[in-house]
């Protein structure tokens, strides 16, 4: 694609909002003022000493953190090389996301928003933004795919539960893509009082930036773990699930400029790279624009954004945020795809194994361990990213 | 700055007309794939003054349930860029109203931005309006390729819209500033309110070099009317697709509708 706009080569967002080629703001005018109110400060408040301390007291004492580093002993002699696996699912609602929910929530009220929006495909990052705003008295809405609210039911209890009003997104693939397209809809109408906390590192700058500073927690805590039980830092590979990329995001972060360390990528293929029903980003898409940003998309020949498949509702989306299409791009990371099977299986030998029942979006981290090919000396991190109690009706159908 | 476009058929039209200008949207291959040159025809011969073809996308953001239904039919009919553009080809040996292309930018991107423009050019496209490209990549990557070929690109403004953001896009505008009469997606207004009513009055003060449209919201007569005391006119989208939905296409339903409005 022809720029004038120079890429940039770090792994660190330029101040337009670029990773290389990708990223950017790509956004209806009618969002311009929300998103340039959110660019001018967002750095700004983060880095108020305030702020941080108010982010890292929730973070130790509401979301449970530091989450163990934890040597997963029968894994590692199954693989053949040392495995850990960062517990993000002990996190206070079963993932990740409430690192990221926690950090947008002190932001939104800084900047006197009185309302939420936010999109949800397994409904783990719904549930992590219903209970921040539960925890703060802020309204919240959260659009979900109305195929996702079937098959993540107790999710959308439980945000039911903690106040949120869930609206399904009928329209599309009535998946994690459309209920994003329906809560930028709804940040389009109410421009002024709203703040949309987007859950992963997708959207329009400074959204990718600002999801990622708030997930490196993750490999921080990492990075200070691994210390204490290796006598180093950095590991040989840091392994993550990928659907838009927040896990992934926060684990990579802190190794970003740590060439020694390699970046492993699982997206999800379904029922097969080339089976028509994948969400395997890198292996199908080209460069394009969606929600916001200029990424790696999968589409037609047309240009029109082609609908995802994965068993991981987690998963489910046709394209990657920005800084992941700059790793594949650059070389920095290596992507794998991996089957709804291969998931499922390493779902089930992690269950058995260690006692873990990891989501079925962690489980595609698992299962690139498998396609690595390991030496009986490498020290792997996988970032396992949410619990899998939310996906029990589909591993039950295949036990 | 815009240097002057040699001849344009949207700058002539505004440099003749300056009050009650119509636009009228409807998306390319709906209801049938094959409608654009009838659709086109019967606007034309209804007197409106503009015509705004939406190229259908998959995730219109800033369109509403209406739009977006009218795209999603559109692409199951086939519709495509190329399609569009081999439809249009020879359409100016009928029709003589300015033609405006809107839609969102990856389709675009994956066609290729000097070959769409080209194309523009070959077969009469006047002007674009793309909701999703914003002003400064515009600029920065895209601008030099418009002006070759003649393309206005039209920018959008909103009520939450910063005087010094209007003013800057003002200055880099050409054609005409398309005012989204709300915080809104398309369809999703009624009415005109006294809010829309005190920002189209603060615009109207600006005294911008630029003409201006006034869209979202505008359905019947009296919402047309309102804006045109406003603005220099104004953009019928939404209540278009539902008409031609229930009434057809026939020359006579689309006369009937423009009459409506224009009343």
């Amino acid at each position: 694609m022809q720029t004038t706009l120079e890429p940039t080569t770090s792994f660190e967002v330029s101040d337009k909002g670029f990773y290389g080629h990708f990223g950017g703001a790509f956004i209806p005018e009618m969002l311009y003022p929300n998103v340039e109110e959110l660019r001018q400060n967002y750095l700004q408040i983060i880095a108020d000493p305030a702020f941080q301390a108010e982010f890292w007291q929730l973070l130790e004492d509401y979301v449970g953190r530091p989450t163990p580093l934890f040597l997963a002993k029968r894994l590692s002699e199954k693989l053949g090389a040392t495995i850990y696996l960062k517990r993000e699912d002990l996190c206070h609602t079963g993932a990740h996301k409430v690192n990221n929910t926690i950090g947008q929530i002190l932001v939104a009220q800084r900047l006197g928003k009185k309302r939420i929006v936010a999109e949800t495909g397994a409904g783990q990052h719904g549930v992590a933004t219903a209970t921040v705003c539960a925890l703060m008295g802020l309204e919240c809405i959260v659009y979900m795919g109305s195929i996702d609210m079937e098959r993540q039911k107790p999710n959308v209890d439980r945000m039911r539960m903690l106040g949120a009003t869930v609206i399904p997104a009928r329209s599309g693939s009535q998946t994690l893509k459309d209920a994003t397209n329906e809560a930028m809809r709804h940040w389009i109408n109410n421009p002024v009082d709203t703040h949309y906390i987007i859950g992963s590192v997708v959207g329009p700058h400074p959204y990718p930036d600002m999801v990622a500073r708030f997930q490196s927690v993750i490999s921080q805590e990492v990075k200070k773990q691994l210390l204490a039980k290796t006598g180093t830092q950095n590991p040989d590979y840091v392994v993550a699930c990928v659907g838009g990329g927040s896990n992934a995001a926060g684990a990579f972060f802190h190794y970003l400029n740590e060439p020694s360390v390699r970046l492993v990528a699982a997206e999800a293929a379904g029922q097969g790279v080339s089976s028509g029903h994948s969400a395997a980003t890198t292996a199908l898409g080209k460069p394009g624009v969606l929600h916001g940003s200029r990424t790696i998309l999968m589409q037609t020949e047309d240009g029109q954004v082609v609908e995802p498949y994965s068993i991981s509702a987690g998963l489910d989306y046709p394209g990657i945020g920005p800084l992941h299409a700059h790793l594949f791009d650059s070389g920095r990371g290596d992507f794998y795809a991996i089957t709804d099977d291969e998931a499922l299986q390493a779902g089930f030998q992690l269950s058995k194994l260690e006692g873990i029942i990891p989501a079925l979006e962690s489980a595609h981290a698992l299962a690139a361990l498998e396609k690595m090919n390991l030496k009986s000396d490498d020290v792997v991190v996988v970032c396992l990213s949410g619990r899998g109690d939310k996906d029990l009706a589909t591993y039950s159908k295949h036990l | 700055m815009i240097q002057e476009l040699t001849q344009n058929r949207i700058t002539d039209l505004f440099a003749h007309k300056s009050e009650r200008l119509l636009n009228v949207y409807f998306t390319a291959g709906f209801p049938e794939l094959t409608d654009t040159r009838t659709i086109l025809r019967g606007l034309e011969a209804a007197g409106v003054d503009l015509v705004e073809i939406g190229m259908p996308y998959s995730d219109p953001v800033a369109d509403g349930e209406t739009i977006q239904q009218s795209n999603g039919k559109a692409l199951d009919n086939g519709m495509s860029i190329k399609a569009l553009f081999d439809q249009l080809a020879g359409c100016r040996s009928e029709i003589t109203v300015p033609i405006l292309l809107m839609g969102y930018v990856n389709p675009i991107l994956q066609f290729g931005v000097a070959n769409f423009c080209k194309k523009c050019q070959e077969v009469g496209v006047d002007g674009v309006i793309l909701p999703d490209l914003p002003l400064d990549l515009y600029l920065a990557e895209y601008a030099s390729v418009f002006r070759e070929y003649g393309i206005l690109n039209v920018h959008l403004i909103t009520p939450q819209t910063s005087e010094s953001r209007i003013r800057y896009i003002d200055e880099e505008s050409d054609g005409f500033i398309y005012m989204v009469s709300s915080a809104s997606i398309t369809g999703s207004v009624q009415g005109i309110s006294d809010p829309m009513r005190a920002y189209f009055e603060r615009i109207q003060s600006m005294n911008l070099r630029n003409p201006r449209l006034i869209g979202f919201g505008i359905n019947n007569h009296e919402t047309f009317d309102t804006a045109s005391q406003y603005a220099n006119g104004a953009i019928v989208g939404s209540a278009f697709i539902r008409h031609l939905q229930e009434k057809g296409t026939s020359a006579e339903s689309i006369q009937a509708f423009v009459q409506t409005i224009r009343a």
